[in-house]
């Protein structure tokens, strides 16, 4: 396909143009600035982006394929990003997310796309926030972007999305334990799932006490709701609870300000992005004696004369 | 720093009513473990849900897998669907429980490559490399 062609499926919404679009993005092909410059602003502003995140097994994608039923119901165009991580051995990965997504296959007006992190950490590629951008301003108005989330080093997906929801289940204990520090304090929305199972009652309860100590107005905290994502249950109460999520964050102005700290930020990674190669290139031809410590050398390798990090 | 190489994406599907996902699941690892990024459909899909997920994932070749016998009608399908989405472009390969004689059949019906149970897995992962480089570079 050539640019126009493109740039044409992009305003279409031709299925293909988009997918290629992504993966030129992606893959940072020269045309990616074009497709990225000719994209539609007030639509990526108008679009709810939905993160859910959690461990692994814990039934994101069978929920993600719920939501994007109940978005579809309200005539909504949906759009997903489904993130696993890349093997850090061979830079291969398996990309499942959409076995559980596939009834949605024949509709033109849901958009799955699986990526992986190719090498970076945080549960999110580096062109999640770009992909999101390019399935914005073709149409989806609601954007779920599912991340593996196990630690609390995994936090990336809260800093783009509009509103996080943690998915757990009962008997994953050990995480859970891990994450409580994290995540939970980020997530917008507790979700547990599998509440077939044995234990959700107490994991929910759980969770609860976690909300109640993150504000002492309701509207503060993070909601608890209960689901089996397997049998639909539970995803109306859900899309509730993102609702007045979303509702009270565009009344405070916390949406804004989350979108302008997300713009910033990915703005910096960039900007680190662009200029490591050039810092790259100096250590590689720099003639130096590889003695003391690395951060005095650093600081001689870009002419400073002491190493001042924060100011 | 070396030239970073692109990264293949495929998908691997099976189309029909065939439950034996053995093969698919160890190819898609086996895929994985060689550096591609695989897109897995599941079982029991039609192919026009493989061709959609195809062309959605951007992928640069198809793989279908089948071992209950309905690769003569199946196989060409997705073909006829990749083409129906505007994917006519995507490579086909196939494997599983085929006999001899239908191999050239399917290669004629745009199946580009068919293995069957005792190829080696580095020959098939070959292939899938071939097939991706040359679909990428038509595509650019
Ligand atoms: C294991 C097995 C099962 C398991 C399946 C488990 C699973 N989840 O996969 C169970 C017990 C469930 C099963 C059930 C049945 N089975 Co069964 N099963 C087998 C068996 C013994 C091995 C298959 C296998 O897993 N091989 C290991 C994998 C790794 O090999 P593979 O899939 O062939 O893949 C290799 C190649 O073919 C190739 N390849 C495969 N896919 C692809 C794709 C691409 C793109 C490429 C390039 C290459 C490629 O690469 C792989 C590595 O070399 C075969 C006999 C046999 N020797 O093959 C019968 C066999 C496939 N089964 C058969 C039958 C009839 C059935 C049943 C209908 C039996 C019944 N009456 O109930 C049911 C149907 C199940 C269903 N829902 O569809 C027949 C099919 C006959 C036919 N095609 O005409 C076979 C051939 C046995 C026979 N000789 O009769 N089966
Ligand atoms: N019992 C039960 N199983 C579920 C539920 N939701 C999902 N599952 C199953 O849990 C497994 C993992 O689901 P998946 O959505 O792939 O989880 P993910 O790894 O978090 O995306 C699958 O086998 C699902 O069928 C649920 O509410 N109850
Ligand atoms: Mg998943």
């Amino acid at each position: 396909m050539k640019s126009e062609d493109i740039l044409r499926g992009l305003r279409d919404r031709d299925p293909r143009g988009i997918a290629r679009a992504i993966s030129l993005v992606e893959e940072n092909d020269p045309l990616a600035d074009e497709i990225l410059s000719s994209l539609d602003d007030a639509l990526v502003a108008e679009a709810m982006i939905l993160g859910i995140t959690g461990p692994p097994g814990a039934g994101k994608s069978t929920l993600t394929d719920r939501v994007i039923a109940k978005y579809r119901l309200k005539g909504k165009r949906v759009g997903v990003i489904a993130v696993d991580p890349s093997s850090p051995i061979s830079g291969g990965a398996l990309l499942g997310d959409r076995v559980r997504m596939m009834g949605h296959a024949l509709d033109k007006d849901v958009v799955v796309r699986s990526m992986a992190t190719r090498g970076r950490l945080g549960g999110l590629c580096a062109a999640a926030g770009a992909a999101m951008r390019i399935l914005a301003s073709s149409g989806c108005s609601v954007i779920i972007i599912e991340t593996v989330g196990v630690g609390q080093s995994e936090m990336d997906i809260i800093r783009i999305a509009d509103i996080t929801a943690l998915v757990l289940a009962p008997g994953l204990g050990d995480d859970i334990q891990a994450m409580k520090a994290g995540l939970l304090e980020v997530a917008d929305i507790l979700i547990v799932n599998k509440a077939d199972c044995p234990g959700a009652e107490a994991l929910a309860m759980d969770m609860e006490s976690i909300a109640r100590e993150g504000g002492s107005k309701e509207k503060d905290r993070a909601k608890v709701c209960m689901t089996v994502a397997s049998e639909g249950k539970g995803i109306d109460e859900l899309l509730a609870a993102i609702e007045t999520v979303d509702a009270s964050h565009r009344e405070s102005g916390e949406r804004r300000t989350r979108r302008e700290k997300a713009y910033d930020l990915e703005v910096l990674e960039w900007a680190l992005e662009m200029i490591k190669p050039s810092i790259i290139e100096k250590i590689n031809t720099w003639n130096h004696d590889r003695k003391g410590a690395p951060r005095l050398q650093a600081a001689k390798l870009l002419g400073r004369e002491c190493v001042r990090i924060s100011e | 720093m070396p030239e970073q190489k692109k990264t293949h994406r495929v998908l691997i599907g099976k189309p029909g009513l065939d439950g034996h996902d053995r093969g698919a699941k160890f190819l898609a690892r086996a895929l994985r473990d060689a550096g591609f990024e695989v897109v897995y459909t599941g079982i029991r899909r039609t192919p026009e849900e493989i061709a959609a997920a195809a062309v959605q994932e951007d992928v640069s070749a198809v793989g279908l897998s089948l071992l209950s016998g309905a690769h003569m009608s199946l196989f060409p399908a997705v073909v006829q669907a990749l083409k129906n989405a505007g994917a006519g472009d995507i490579p086909v390969l196939g494997g599983g429980i085929i006999p001899d004689e239908d191999i050239d059949l399917l290669k004629e019906a745009g199946i580009s490559e068919v293995y069957t149970p005792g190829t080696p897995v580095e020959k098939i992962i070959a292939a899938f490399r071939s097939a991706c480089e040359k679909q990428e570079a038509r595509r650019t």
